[in-house]
Parts: structure tokens; C-alpha cells; sequence
């Protein structure tokens, strides 16, 4: 990492942090940084991923704002985070998408609803596009060919996955640790992020908009993220009917990749309109405020990719459907363009920031008796 | 906001644990209750916010304490250190009360956890709040205001108006505009006088002013002059203040713990001729780093220098400023602005009186020494010898204050004359120096607060009732 601002005023907070430890008890961060009494900008980098953001140690500490040190680690790891984001993006000349990442989002939506919809108008005549078709095998498909669907998912996706893949190396490679990674370590790492043990004060809760603690916040994101993971294995699902069973979309309500879909898109609306109402009502003051617009971006695109789902759903044997289709594929690929540039990147720095504190689980603190 | 021309049954002053405790006590036990702080909001919670434990009785383990702390123990740790400075009814029947406190303080939303990196010395004895006393302070704070429990921030009380050994008003600021409220019965708990500084300097003189006040700004001590001043006991010694080594780089006031030094055991220590003045090993340091404070103020200018080479600086905490940082000794000296002949003096002197000893061992008293110096250092003695060498500048830190209000076990306050004051009660600092007259014992001070102030606010709704 590079030494700016940020990373200068982190170093500064984290040593005031080792020398207190009282919220030691709060989350992984506090006992990672007790593991050292010099921190390197990857040292840094690593830590501000660590944190999940929950804000316990904010209320929590004595030094906070306005105390004349204005400890605030919740925002000053959020900022070394996106710095992070940038520091790591790849190609490298993608880190300057972070900077206005609510409009980059927003265009990109845009225009892939736009190309989604010219590249369906120009296979179908516009006459039949919004006619109303039978549910039969092959009808999402004589609205856009499989073949275009195949191969426009998959290099958007692909791309994404690899650019998340060069993202994670070059974190690593700053901020990774010095010893070997072991199984148990990535079991441990695995547990942490599938769970959010972090998120929330070692099983107290986060700090929302005040000092009372709450689980809303990781039940939103579990709700969130598990509803992601749902719609994934519905497409997987999908896939698998067609290429191997060779039974064809679209299929039946009670059918495995409708009822997958149904529940996860389902879980990802609740999560990702419940986090988009708490970012509204937060705190601002441990909050990192040009990261908001950024944050609530995405927020609304994992929304209206799970809700335009759903809408597919309901309309799928009316006239509706093939526009419908067109603009829940739109937001599909916008969710996979900018995929390696938005907000989405915290969960591969994340696990990998969990990944290192569990390899160096067994280290001592410095200090004490 | 609350109708202060009421007459509340019980008015707390003071905004800290002990008052919380008292306020929230009462107001379940049926009394309407208003507590007034001195503090703004950010800084509620008087010197609880920089508090991080509570000193427990427990006969076998429990979620948040290991192995067994008897009553018998606990009261021997206490004698000890207060060189039997106490009152033994009171002492004895808050020991066996801090066993029970934790599922009341549980209700009330206070966390715990286990027991903090480099304190391994308190796992069974102390339980450890989440994230420290100002957390703590926030459960109350918000458990107080669930339970309708008035609370006026910014507002200093200036005087508890006694008349015939009651309280029958009291006179406040309250954002700066005077004002008098009424209640039928008064909790005192607004802390000793620590941050003060012209009431100190009656005892200490202009050494004050080299002194650092580790907690809140706002312990002015003006309910306790206020009493005492309208006859009620005193207890402890005025002129006695808990005191401990600080990094001398520390904020005047509120800079809590991470300013604190454990550096002096494994280090040689100087005042700024350059001249040892104290054996650095004489104990383990959770035994003596409060007699260095003192030793400090003792010192011309009010400072000393802790110096160590590379060995032991991973031994210690880290303070939360960094280490003065140099080659060889003159330099840190002079980085240190000391006299850099005489420190290298004082050093070479004390790296030749290194008794060859057994394995130096941080754990305990190794018994590793120096030879013919006065003072000797009688343990973890080593030569100063690998580069780089480290410095801290230290002065003394004030905790607290001993002088306190007397009370008995309903911790109803008591007169000159020996009597019972009619409506007032006090929990905390502000008579914590009936049971610890001298002296210290971690977590303590937040037992005796949790404690009293219940008793406190028991008593002081149930007299509001009658």
C-alpha cells in the first residue's frame, strides 16, 4: 500500500488501539493488530479488511470523537479498505472505476439493459416481442438464442472472475502473511466467512445507529448473501437440467431451479432492501461518507437483479415476459461488468484477510506479563 | 425533556457507574429519578468510561472468571494493600456482594469477555466488560432511558442544600443557567477531585502542574467539598491520590489507560541528572506501578526517563506513543534533551553491577541483580547493551483521590456529629476511601461503586417511599 493519508492516520489509530485493547473482545481485528508493534501499509491494508464494519469499538471507545484523538476505526479501515480496492484492482488502470462507483454502476446498467434489449429487438421482429407465448420448452430462447446468452454470461462472468482472481494476488502479495497456508487454517477462514462470526461483536450484535446492539445487520447480509448463493445454484441447477438431462427452460413452479431461484431471489430482495434502509438511518459518524453512493449502488443492482428475477417469474407466459427477460438479463450483466470494481470486492479481500488471522491464529501478542 | 420543577423521589449526582447503578436501582424499585452530569454527553460517564473490569468474589469458575477467588483471598489482597486502611464490616460486605452482581448487571445490558492480552494476571479475580467502561457506561446509559429514568447532561451540581442533616434542594447549572430542582431523598456520586488542580495544589504545590490526570475533566470534586463543607465526615487521607508512571506525552486530562508505561521493570530509569533513584525490580508490576507515580513527583521537574536496550523492548506493552529511538545511549540521551556523559555514565555503572544470575525470567521474581549500586535493582537486572537502545519520558499520572464522605452500610452518610444525614446517600468514589483508605486493587474501585450504588439506590427509594 501506499503511504497516504489514510494509511498514515490507520497507523496512527491501531497504536493507540495496542495500547488499550480493551475491544479486544469485539472481533479479529483487535487481536490481529496485538500481534505487532509496527505496521507496514499491507500490515494496514490487511486490518482494514479484517473489519466487517459492525462499529462496536466505536461506541465502545473512550478515545472517539470528540476526544482530541478522534479515534474512529470504523471509518478509517472503511477508507484504507477502498484504497485497498483501488491499490489492488486489475488491470490497474480499472482502480480509477472505484473512485465514482455510483455513477460507473449506474452507467453500466444502463448499458447493458440497452444492449440486451437492441440485441433482442434485432433478433425478434418487434411485433413478436411483446406478443404473449405459450410455457413452452425454448421460449426465453426465441427471445435471445442460448447461444448468445451462453457466450455473453460467460465472458462477462469469466472476466469478472478473473480480474477478482488477479485482485486477490496482488492483496495477498502486500498483505498476505509469511507462513504457509494450512488446511485447518482454511477451514477456520471458510467457517468465518460463511458465518460472519465478526459481524457483531463476537455474538453481541453490531452497532447500527447508536450503543444498543443488533443483529439485524448480519441476518440482512446472511439473507443477502445466502439468497445470492441460492440463485447461483438455481442457474447451476439450470445448466444441469439442460446440458445433461436435456429437459428445457422454462420449467415447472415446483421444479428445483425455480424453487431455488424463487426462495434465493426472495432472500436477496429482504437482505439487500433491509441494508439499503440501514444505510438511510445509520450513524453517519463512523461511516466513510464518499464511500455511501458506492455502497448504495450495489445495494440497488443485487435488488433489482433478485426483483426483476422474480418479476421474470410471474410474467414469464405473458407479453411481458420477453422485455422483462431483457431487463433482468440487462441487470445480470451489469452485476458481472462491474463486478470486480464495486463494492462486491470486499468479500474475496475479506476472506482473504480471514484466511491470514487464521494462519496466524497461534501467535502471541506482544507485551503484557 | 424532563419537568424539572418536580420533586423527584430520588435525584443521583453524578453521571459514572456508581451513580447508574444508584439510578437505575432506585427507578426499579419504584422511584421516580433524576441524574444529573456534569459531563456532555460524549463524555459521559466520569472515570468509568476509562475503566475496564470489576473485581469479583466467586467460589468456583464462571463464564467470565477463572478458577475460585474467596472471600478470605480477596480480603487479604485488600488488608494488604491498604495496610489495613479499611473498614472491615464494609469491606467484607462488598466482597461477598460482588459475587452476585452479574446478572443484574447482565439485565442491564453490560457484556463480558474474557480477559485482555497482557493481563493474564487478573483472569480470575477481575471480570472484563466488552469493550471497556465506556460501554459499559453506554448499557446503563441506555437501560436508564428505557427504564424513564431522567437524565440532564452539561449540568454541574453547585450545591446539595442541607439543612438539619437533610438535603432539601439542590442548586445546579444546567447548560450554564443556574436552576433548583427538589427530591425527596439524594444519592451522592460525583467522584473525588482529581482533576481539580487548585484543590490539589493545597497538598501537592506547583508540582501539580507537571502532573497528568489520566481520567474526565470533570471530576472537580464540588459535591464532595460541598458536603464536607456543610459538616459532613470525612474519610481518608486528603492528601493522598493514587499515582502511576505516564508516558510524560500524555493529554493534561482523559487520556485513560494507553498512556500508562510498564516499561520500568525491565528497563533503568533516571531521573534528569541523569541518576538512578529507585530499584526498577522490586516486585512483579502489577504490584508496583502504583508507588511509581509517586516516586516520579518526588523527582526535580516531575519526570524520570525509563531506558532499555532491544532485548526488553518486546517485554512490555507498547505505549500509545512511540518510543524514543537511537544507536547508542548518548544519542537517546540527547533525543531524550539529558545529559548525555552522565546517562552513559549512569548505564556503564549499572551494566558492570549486573550480577552474573540464572535465566532472566519476565514470568517472576528471578532474582537476576545488580551489585554495590543504591539503589540496586533486584530483579530482571540486565546489561543495557543491544543496540537499538529505547527511551520513554515519564511523569506521574493521577487516577483518583482518597478523601471521600463517610458512610455506613446502608451507605447512608454520616455527620461530624455522628449522625445519619436524613435523606443522603453516597455511592463510588465519593466514599469508595471508607473500604480502600489506601493503596489500590484493580477492578475495585468498580466494585465498590456497582455495589453501593445499588445499596445506594435501594435505600434511597425505599426511604423516598416512607
Amino acid at each position: 500500500m501506499q503511504e497516504t493519508e489514510a494509511i498514515l492516520n490507520a497507523r496512527r489509530e491501531v497504536e493507540i488501539c495496542n495500547a488499550c485493547r480493551y475491544c479486544e473482545g469485539f472481533c479479529a481485528v483487535f487481536p490481529a493488530l496485538e500481534l505487532r508493534r509496527e505496521f507496514s501499509g499491507g500490515d494496514l491494508s490487511y486490518l482494514a479488511n479484517l473489519c466487517h464494519n459492525c462499529r462496536g469499538c466505536y461506541y465502545a471507545c473512550q478515545y472517539s470523537p470528540p476526544h482530541e484523538w478522534g479515534i474512529n476505526i470504523p471509518r478509517t479501515m472503511a477508507e484504507v479498505r477502498a484504497e485497498s480496492y483501488e491499490e489492488y484492482a486489475w488491470p490497474p488502470g480499472a482502480a480509477k472505476l472505484f473512485e465514482r462507483n455510483g455513477v460507473v454502476v449506474a452507467l453500466a446498467v444502463a448499458a447493458s439493459i440497452a444492449l440486451v434489449l437492441i440485441v433482442a429487438m434485432a433478433i425478434g421482429s418487434p411485433g413478436a416481442f411483446f406478443s404473449a407465448r405459450p410455457m413452452q420448452p425454448g421460449a426465453f430462447y426465441s427471445v435471445l438464442p442460448l447461444l448468445t446468452m451462453q457466450i455473453v454470461g460467460i465472458a462477462s462472468f469469466g472476466f469478472a472472475l478473473v480480474a477478482l482472481w488477479m485482485g486477490a494476488r496482488n492483496f495477498w502479495k502486500d498483505a498476505g502473511p509469511t507462513e504457509k497456508v494450512g488446511v485447518t487454517a482454511l477451514g477456520i477462514a471458510a467457517w468465518d466467512v460463511l458465518t460472519l462470526k465478526n459481524l457483531g461483536g463476537n455474538g453481541n450484535g453490531c452497532n447500527d445507529n447508536s450503543e444498543a446492539f443488533s443483529m439485524r445487520r448480519r441476518h440482512l447480509h446472511h439473507a443477502m448473501f445466502y439468497g445470492f448463493m441460492l440463485c447461483f445454484a438455481s442457474t447451476c441447477s439450470g445448466f444441469f437440467f439442460h446440458a445433461f438431462l436435456g429437459w428445457h427452460a422454462p420449467y415447472s413452479l415446483f421444479s428445483l431451479p425455480v424453487v431455488l431461484g424463487t426462495v434465493g431471489g426472495v432472500l436477496m430482495t429482504v437482505g439487500t432492501v433491509g441494508l439499503f434502509v440501514m444505510k438511510l438511518t445509520d450513524d453517519p459518524l463512523p461511516n466513510a461518507r464518499r464511500l455511501l453512493a458506492g455502497d448504495v449502488a450495489m445495494l440497488l443492482l443485487l435488488a433489482m437483479v433478485a426483483v426483476t428475477g422474480l418479476l421474470l417469474l410471474a410474467v414469464r407466459s405473458t407479453g411481458a415476459m420477453p422485455l422483462t427477460m431483457a431487463i433482468h438479463l440487462g441487470f445480470v450483466l451489469a452485476l458481472f461488468v462491474v463486478l470486480p470494481y464495486s463494492k462486491m470486492v470486499h468479500g474475496v479481500y475479506r476472506s482473504a484477510a480471514l484466511l491470514r488471522r487464521a494462519v496466524e491464529r497461534n501467535m502471541k501478542p506482544l507485551g503484557g506479563e | 425533556m424532563p419537568d424539572r420543577s418536580q420533586t423527584y423521589d430520588v435525584i443521583v449526582a453524578g453521571g459514572g457507574n456508581a451513580a447508574l447503578c444508584a439510578a437505575i436501582t432506585a427507578r426499579q424499585a419504584g422511584a421516580s429519578v433524576l441524574l444529573l452530569e456534569s459531563a456532555p454527553k460524549a463524555f459521559r460517564g466520569g472515570n468509568s468510561r476509562h475503566t475496564r473490569n470489576l473485581r469479583a468474589m466467586h467460589d468456583k469458575p464462571n463464564d467470565v472468571l477463572t478458577d475460585a477467588y474467596h472471600e478470605d483471598e480477596y480480603w487479604d489482597d485488600l488488608l494488604r494493600v491498604t495496610g489495613g486502611n479499611t473498614d472491615e464490616n464494609l469491606a467484607r460486605m462488598t466482597i461477598r456482594a460482588s459475587s452476585g452482581v452479574f446478572g443484574w448487571m447482565r439485565e442491564c445490558g453490560v457484556r463480558f469477555q474474557p480477559s485482555l492480552t497482557g493481563t493474564l494476571n487478573l483472569g480470575r479475580t477481575n471480570a472484563f466488560f466488552l469493550g471497556g467502561g465506556k460501554a459499559l457506561v453506554n448499557a446503563y446509559y441506555l437501560t436508564a432511558e428505557r427504564l424513564g429514568i431522567d437524565v440532564l447532561y452539561d449540568t454541574e451540581v453547585i450545591s446539595l442544600n442541607m439543612d438539619d442533616g437533610s438535603v432539601r434542594s439542590i442548586d445546579i447549572t444546567y447548560r450554564g443557567f443556574p436552576e433548583t430542582v427538589h427530591a425527596r431523598c439524594v444519592v451522592a456520586s460525583a467522584g473525588g477531585f482529581q482533576a481539580n488542580l487548585d484543590w490539589m495544589r493545597e497538598y501537592w504545590g506547583d508540582a501539580v502542574d507537571n502532573f497528568v490526570i489520566r481520567g474526565t475533566p470533570y471530576n472537580r470534586g464540588r459535591v464532595l467539598k460541598n458536603l464536607l463543607d456543610q459538616g459532613v465526615a470525612p474519610i481518608g487521607d486528603p492528601t493522598q491520590c493514587h499515582a502511576v508512571a505516564l508516558d510524560a506525552r500524555a493529554p493534561k486530562f482523559d487520556g485513560g489507560i494507553t498512556t500508562r508505561l510498564d516499561s520500568v521493570p525491565y528497563s533503568v530509569v533516571v531521573n534528569q541528572y541523569g541518576d538512578r533513584f529507585y530499584d526498577e525490580g522490586e516486585d512483579v508490576w502489577p504490584k508496583r506501578y502504583a508507588i511509581w507515580g509517586r516516586l516520579i513527583a518526588q523527582q526535580p521537574g516531575q519526570e524520570a526517563y525509563s531506558i532499555c536496550d532491544s532485548k526488553a523492548f518486546p517485554l512490555f506493552m507498547p505505549s500509545v506513543y512511540p518510543a524514543i529511538k537511537a544507536d547508542t545511549i548518548e544519542e537517546l540521551a540527547v533525543k531524550m534533551k539529558l545529559d548525555p556523559a552522565k546517562v552513559k555514565a549512569t548505564i556503564d555503572g549499572f551494566n558492570k553491577a549486573v550480577k552474573p544470575g540464572q535465566s532472566f525470567d519476565n514470568l517472576k521474581l528471578d532474582g537476576n541483580a545488580t551489585e554495590g549500586l543504591t539503589p540496586n535493582k533486584t530483579n530482571w537486572a540486565r546489561a543495557v547493551d543491544k543496540a537499538p537502545f529505547y527511551g520513554y519520558p515519564l511523569r506521574p499520572g493521577i487516577t483518583f483521590t482518597y478523601l471521600g464522605v463517610k458512610v455506613n452500610d446502608k451507605a447512608q452518610v454520616l455527620m461530624d456529629n455522628g449522625h445519619t444525614a436524613g435523606n443522603l446517600f453516597a455511592s463510588g468514589e465519593i466514599m469508595a476511601g471508607n473500604i480502600l483508605g489506601k493503596g489500590y486493587l484493580a477492578g475495585f474501585g468498580m466494585t465498590i461503586g456497582t455495589v453501593f450504588g445499588r445499596i445506594a439506590g435501594q435505600e434511597a427509594a425505599r426511604h423516598a417511599r416512607n
